[in-house]
């Protein structure tokens, strides 16, 4: 049997290439109607009177009053009203939609709907905790009062924009009283399950359907929701074919983006310069509404160890809410802010206790058998000391950090070690989403793979059916995967947390192997639901127990040199080893682990997002900079096998992982070639320039 | 509303159409050429890059009225080519497409480099397509098509 990760030609490559590939706005409907978002021009206050212009025959407004259902965006904290009735929380809030046959004229009925508002202070300041969470490891805080010393640090991180390339939009149509809407989305569940609530009715009146997605990374896991509910309210008002589709503007002022977080820590240290335990407290910015919020901050604090082992932990954790835009689901979830502070943080204990900052990493090193933060298990191998060794080798780390270390030198090298906890976190899995998939034969002799699984760049069209094809044995040609359609396709669950390969495939896999029982028959079907094994427990209350069912792991090491006039960082080398498990298809991963390793560099040194008083300073990318061909040094990645038990042929997570090494390593490496300490991200010239004059020396 | 003629992906064509639509708007709305993406709409992000007169260009910056008499290819033109052939396959190959948004435009714009330079290095493949911006795959397997194509045509 040959090794399914040997890669194999991707099934949507050549019609996305011809640009034959179909996206949202590229679907043409007969009459149908433009839609466009009135938005407060006000950040916080309460609407007192609207005057609509008036309307030419075949235009429309659609508000609060047309919903038939609830009020409110169904996602995992339902508190996201679908258009809102009077209070104002951000600027560009919806208020509602106009609609009619002509862009132009849509566009300037908008314009004229005139709003009076009442306006109110804004907050932006991090005092409205809506969520708090809490928990301890082993003694919790009460080694600090044994500590000979207490090391104490602030980490800082910012915004970051998905920046997928195709903005959010849907298009969508009624069939008698049912309604049909087709988006760019990750989860086709959550916006149907959204929207049956928005309209209320019954499970068999709302059909979701996906194009072809032109990337996500999170962006398009709750967000859609909110759009698919205000379009579906204005079809079943309209009763005509209807299309919403964001311009890039629109698109980066108003969507989600990855949570602002400020992240406190001390660690208590003992005689010997060893950590006895630490204390973090970390707090993240939700914008407006809470949304996914809570599940961020629960990924962060659960990593607040980053790959380290520490036997006593005091945890503390708040959503904060303030009058900006609601910022939710990127690929990383919580873990990019989290790994920044935690590999900075134990290299600044390092340097501040004047050892080895490698050998005291090393030290930690998470092992099997370890005990996670929350009290789980470590259970499957952990080969780090192995990948950190081959890194060490290819990239000459250990030299050239020696060779750094003259400031004249203006380079860098820096190493970070993560992981990423595959799959959702904590009892998600189990109680929340209750995956299932379909597998079926058909009499066309074809087998069928059933899932709401959504492809949106990542290639889970093409892996998936390797999965099937390999287990049964037969030419991956007989195995389909159409686009997902929730009239036809179980909720298998949303294309997040790293989840897809792992859960969904693995569900595949045991589906083939029973329907390989079947093949004789004309038509055959099987289906399966997720069982979380038996040992994994997590009580989300007390957060003990086991987080996550399995976990990936990464080294990334980064070499840099900034310009000591400018200031200006150049990446000259990166070298990534990762363990997922097994790849599916190697090139998909490693296209995976260049595309990570991209966003998380510019994460930690580029992609500048800011608000002044609740008004993104960055609205288009012409100011949003994201990393072009020329910004990306030479990229050496080598995947170590690891295969997971429950995973289809050992596979574990492996979207998210790829993001979440890259600001850490290039921090540390910029740490090095400027020898100050980075404590804030992005590491902007400005922030640079300013850490030279005022900063603290490196060493 | 004004008369427009051009050439478009080979064959003469002509428009009755307001002059300050965007050529981006025409391509898509008049010609069903969906392959042109609208990625940003200010020039930045080469989605909707076509080439007019062999020039890569943004046709999200260019007013329909500039496109009087030239020639205008979209990667459904492009895609008739020998180099579409060459570089197309060795995209696949090597991986260079994920979400597949940007990659008409990084044809166009590998077509536009190689146009002028059949024989880049590393460093003017990156310049070359540093109009062109991409979220998913970190550029590395896009530069390595490119060598591909560049490579598989000095072998021929």
């Amino acid at each position: 049997m040959t090794n399914i990760s040997k890669s194999i030609p991707k099934t949507d490559a050549s019609e996305k290439i011809s640009g034959k590939a179909k996206y949202v706005a590229d679907i043409k409907i007969d009459n149908m109607l433009h839609a466009l978002t009135v938005r407060s021009t006000i950040i916080s206050g309460f609407i007192k009177n609207i005057t609509l212009p008036d309307f030419p025959e075949g235009y429309y407004s659609v508000d609060y009053k047309d919903i038939p259902g609830k009020n409110v965006v169904k996602i995992i904290y339902d508190d996201m009203p679908i258009f809102t009735e009077k209070k104002i929380s951000y600027l560009h809030e919806p208020i509602m939609l106009i609609v009619g046959p002509d862009k132009a004229k849509v566009k300037e009925l908008a314009s004229k709907v005139k709003i009076e508002y009442e306006e109110i202070k804004p907050v932006f300041d991090w005092v409205n905790s809506a969520i708090h969470y809490h928990f301890d490891k082993g003694d919790g805080d009460l080694v600090f009062n044994k500590a000979k010393k207490i090391i104490t640090y602030d980490y800082e991180t910012s915004y970051q924009e998905q920046a997928y390339l195709e903005p959010q939009g849907f298009i969508g149509y009624l069939e008698g009283d049912k309604v049909t809407l087709i988006g760019s989305i990750q989860c086709p569940y959550y916006v149907k399950n959204a929207v049956i609530q928005a309209l209320g009715v019954s499970d068999d009146l709302v059909r979701v359907i996906q194009p072809t997605v032109g990337g996500a990374f999170g962006g398009k896991e709750e967000f859609p929701s909110l759009i698919a509910c205000q379009l579906a309210v204005a079809i079943k008002k309209i009763k005509q074919p209807i299309q919403l589709i964001y311009d890039r503007e629109e698109d980066m002022l108003v969507t989600t983006k990855r949570h602002p977080s400020r992240i406190h820590f001390e660690a208590a240290i003992g005689k010997n310069k060893n950590i006895l335990g630490l204390k973090t407290n970390v707090g993240i910015d939700a914008g407006s509404y809470i949304g996914l919020s809570g599940v961020v901050l629960s990924r962060a604090l659960i990593a607040c160890t980053g790959a380290y082992t520490i036997d006593n932990l005091s945890v503390d954790g708040d959503v904060f809410i303030t009058n900006t835009v609601p910022n939710g689901a990127f690929r990383g979830f919580g873990a990019p802010q989290m790994f920044f502070a935690v590999e900075m943080f134990m290299e600044h204990i390092a340097l501040d206790l004047k050892v080895d900052p490698f050998e005291f990493k090393k030290k930690y090193l998470a092992k099997q058998g370890d005990k996670t933060s929350t009290n789980g298990l470590f259970r499957d191998p952990i080969i780090m000391n192995e990948m950190i060794e081959k890194a060490l080798e290819i990239s000459d780390y250990k030299n050239k950090k020696k060779l750094y270390n003259k400031p004249s030198s203006n380079r860098g090298i820096g190493m970070s070690l993560f992981f990423h906890g595959c799959g959702f976190t904590g009892s998600g899995e189990a109680k929340i989403i209750k995956a299932k998939v379909r597998l079926k034969k058909a009499k066309d002799g074809l087998v069928y793979i059933l899932v709401a699984a959504v492809d949106m760049g990542q290639g889970i069209r093409t892996t998936l059916r390797k999965v099937v094809a390999q287990v049964m044995d037969i030419p991956i040609e007989k195995v389909v995967f159409d686009f997902p359609d929730t009239d036809k396709v179980p909720d298998s669950g949303p294309t997040v947390a790293s989840r897809t390969m792992m859960i969904v495939g693995g569900l595949i896999a045991r589906a083939a192997k029973e329907l390989k029982e079947h093949l004789n028959e004309t038509e055959y079907t099987v289906e399966k639901q997720y069982e979380q094994p038996d040992y994994i427990k997590f009580d989300d209350e007390s957060f003990q127990g086991d987080a996550y069912p399995a976990y990936s792991w990464g080294v990334n090491i980064l070499e840099v040199e900034v310009d000591p006039i400018t200031y200006m960082v150049k990446v000259l080398n990166s070298w990534s080893i990762y363990d997922v498990g097994k790849a599916i298809d190697e090139r998909i991963v490693m296209g995976q682990a260049d595309g990570g390793l991209v966003q998380g560099i510019a994460y930690g040194y580029m992609e500048v997002m800011e608000h002044d008083h609740g008004i993104l300073k960055q609205k288009n990318l012409t100011d949003y900079i994201i990393p072009t061909a020329s910004d990306i040094g030479n990229m050496k990645t080598i995947l170590y096998e690891n295969p997971y038990a429950y995973g289809p042929y050992g596979a574990k997570g492996a979207g998210e992982l790829t993001l979440i090494g890259g600001a850490p390593a290039v921090c540390l490496a910029i740490e090095q070639a400027i020898n100050r300490r980075v404590t804030k991200i992005p590491a902007t010239p400005e922030y640079l320039m300013e850490l030279v004059k005022n900063g603290k020396n490196r060493i | 509303m004004a008369k427009i003629e051009f050439k478009l992906n080979g064959k003469l064509v002509s428009i009755e159409t307001d002059l300050n639509r965007r050529l981006l708007d025409v391509l898509r709305e008049d010609f069903s050429l969906t392959g042109v993406k609208e990625g940003c709409g200010e020039g930045e992000c080469g989605a909707c890059a076509v080439l007019m007169n062999n020039e890569i260009v943004n046709s999200c910056t260019v007013p329909i009225a500039n496109v009087m008499d030239k020639e205008i290819t979209t990667i459904e033109g492009f895609s008739e080519t020998k180099r579409y052939k060459s570089l197309s396959e060795a995209f696949e190959k090597e991986g260079a497409v994920q979400c597949g948004f940007c990659t008409p435009g990084m044809m166009i714009a590998a077509e536009s480099l190689l146009n002028k330079n059949p024989n880049p290095n590393d460093n003017e493949i990156k310049e070359g397509l540093s109009g062109n911006l991409c979220r998913c795959t970190g550029y590395n397997m896009i530069i390595k098509a490119i060598k591909h194509t560049i490579k598989d045509g000095e072998d021929k």
